[in-house]
């Protein structure tokens, strides 16, 4: 098959838009996330949307909404998170395994009670960017959208609170309300990230694009720039080496990401062993 | 109007008292120094001040308004005792981090404050990349970029060398008598607070001691807490600054 065929297919060109698209918003994401040593918020996240689906799936929701349905449980879980690490009882990463840990037991518990469900609740695991449907699609696009509007118009907000959130609060800047749209913003992500790479694998998305970027040692808006450049690089690779070697195509975008990381990691340590 | 009015002021953590009843005024202009013992509550209560921490009983106004109804942050800059905690790997470069939060970039403000800091040459390093000293000279610039109206250093001299800690004593001191700026100073370095501050706190949880220079050196109470020695010291180098000055 001609490389160039592929893009001839509908779904191809579903899965490589909607890819794009959400890639986008995870590496935008990601980076507030990785500064702020918020990392494993995908994972943790990528967990309850799996008891968000089994919920979802013994309700009896069509399959085809099943990314929408599972949306409202995955963002009350991530305003969870920020509430629990806001005390300054729990640190982040113990905040991220109590609702991890919550979402997958829930999930395990319900798929058990209900003798398990017409649609393969573990499908979900490994995700299937091919299978993208029209509505996932416009929802992506949706989203990609809101998230490019709220990280433009909040930018210096955003950056403040990264830095340094009590500095930004010395600022007048209201860190609570840019904290909870960061993480539901965060939790829209990781549920249409689930679509592109699997449960497994969200938080791969979240973060590989947004370390690979810090390690060019740019400034804040550019590494933002770049970050989004590499998540968009990898999806495209992905996808069509999934395509054209018959691989699952969310293991081969992480994979491309995971390469890029170390390329731009080698080649800075070159550049500094020949200064 | 004070530019700070706090009054009876507690805060507590855990259920302990961390600052009780803490009731003082700053006028405008007023170079003040907060001292006391580690643990005594100074960064507490600078947090209560800026609204960043809420007390659990008592009242801030901030230029004749209630903590919870000021908006016109742009009138403070303040530096935090914290930048140990500093992300390293922070993409913000010194010109990012110095004119963070301005509404308007002014690339001759920025130009100035920075050589007035003595880090004109990293205005496009990264903050992460540079030496503890140099993140603090920054983060100084940022504090002084906007000219504000109000000035809170929490220990803000401690990693700075002899030279860059001068530069930053007399320039605030010089906010302080001809803009009337109004200098807030946290520190353990009681002999710098003789030298620069007018006014003088002293917290252990509560105020020990709150008023003037000449106050506090005639107070027989305060040689009575401090003894007669460290007293004569300190108030030996506020004299001796005033007549410098």
């Amino acid at each position: 098959m001609d490389l160039f065929d592929i893009f001839h297919y509908g779904f191809v060109q579903r899965a490589m838009i909607a890819g794009v698209l959400i890639a986008a918003v995870s590496a935008l994401l990601g980076l507030f996330l990785v500064l702020r040593r918020f990392s494993l918020i995908g994972d943790g996240l990528a967990h309850t949307t799996f008891g968000s689906v089994a919920v979802v799936l013994l309700i009896g929701i069509s399959p085809l909404y099943v990314t929408l349905a599972a949306l409202p449980l995955v963002m009350v879980s991530s305003l969870a998170i920020y509430k629990l690490t806001s005390s300054r009882k729990i640190n982040a990463d113990a905040a991220i395994g109590i609702v991890s840990s919550l979402g997958i037991a829930a999930g395990i518990i319900l798929a058990s009670l209900s003798g398990g469900f017409n649609v393969d609740l573990f499908s979900y695991l490994f995700g299937n960017i091919l299978t993208v449907n029209n509505s996932e699609l416009l929802l992506s696009f949706i989203v990609f959208l809101i998230v490019v509007a709220v990280v433009i118009y909040f930018y210096d907000d955003l950056f403040a609170v990264t830095f340094d959130q009590e500095l930004a609060q010395s600022m007048g800047i209201k860190t609570g309300r840019v904290n909870v749209i960061l993480f539901l913003l965060t939790a829209v992500a990781a549920v249409l990230a689930m679509k592109v790479a699997g449960i497994m694998l969200v938080s791969a998305l979240l973060i590989l694009p947004a370390l690979t970027a810090l390690q060019l040692s740019l400034s804040f808006r550019t590494t933002m720039i770049a970050a989004v450049g590499f998540a968009v690089g990898a999806v495209l690779c992905g996808i069509v080496f999934a395509f054209l070697l018959n691989l699952p195509a969310g293991a081969m975008i992480v994979m491309f990401n995971i390469c890029f990381l170390f390329f731009v990691f080698a080649a800075k340590k070159l550049s500094h062993l020949r200064r | 109007m004070p530019i700070i009015r706090v009054d009876d002021l507690t805060f507590r953590y855990n259920g302990l008292d961390v600052i009780s009843n803490v009731t003082f005024e700053v006028e405008k202009g007023i170079y003040l120094g907060i001292v006391g013992p580690n643990g005594s509550g100074k960064s507490t209560l600078i947090k209560n001040i800026l609204g960043i921490l809420r007390p659990e009983q008592g009242r801030v106004e901030l230029f004749g308004e209630s903590i919870s109804h000021f908006r016109k942050w742009e009138k403070i800059g303040y530096l935090p005792q914290r930048l140990g905690a500093l992300n390293t790997h922070f993409p913000g470069t010194v010109a990012e981090i110095v004119q963070m939060g301005l509404p308007k970039k002014d690339p001759v403000t920025l130009r100035r404050t920075l050589e007035m800091m003595a880090i004109g040459h990293l205005a496009s390093r990264l903050i992460g990349e540079l030496s503890y000293g140099e993140q603090q000279r920054a983060m100084l610039a940022r504090a002084l970029m906007r000219r504000p109206d109000l000035l809170i250093f929490d220990e803000p001299t401690t990693a700075l060398d002899p030279e860059t800690r001068e530069i930053f004593y007399s320039l605030t001191r010089e906010m302080s008598r001809t803009d009337g700026t109004t200098v807030i100073l946290v520190t353990h370095d009681i002999g710098v607070i003789g030298q620069y501050a007018q006014n003088l706190l002293y917290l252990d949880k509560k105020v020990i001691f709150s008023g003037t220079f000449k106050d506090f050196c005639t107070s027989p109470d305060m040689t009575g807490f401090f003894g007669p020695i460290s007293q004569h010291l300190i108030c030996h180098q506020h004299d001796q600054s005033r007549s410098n000055g």
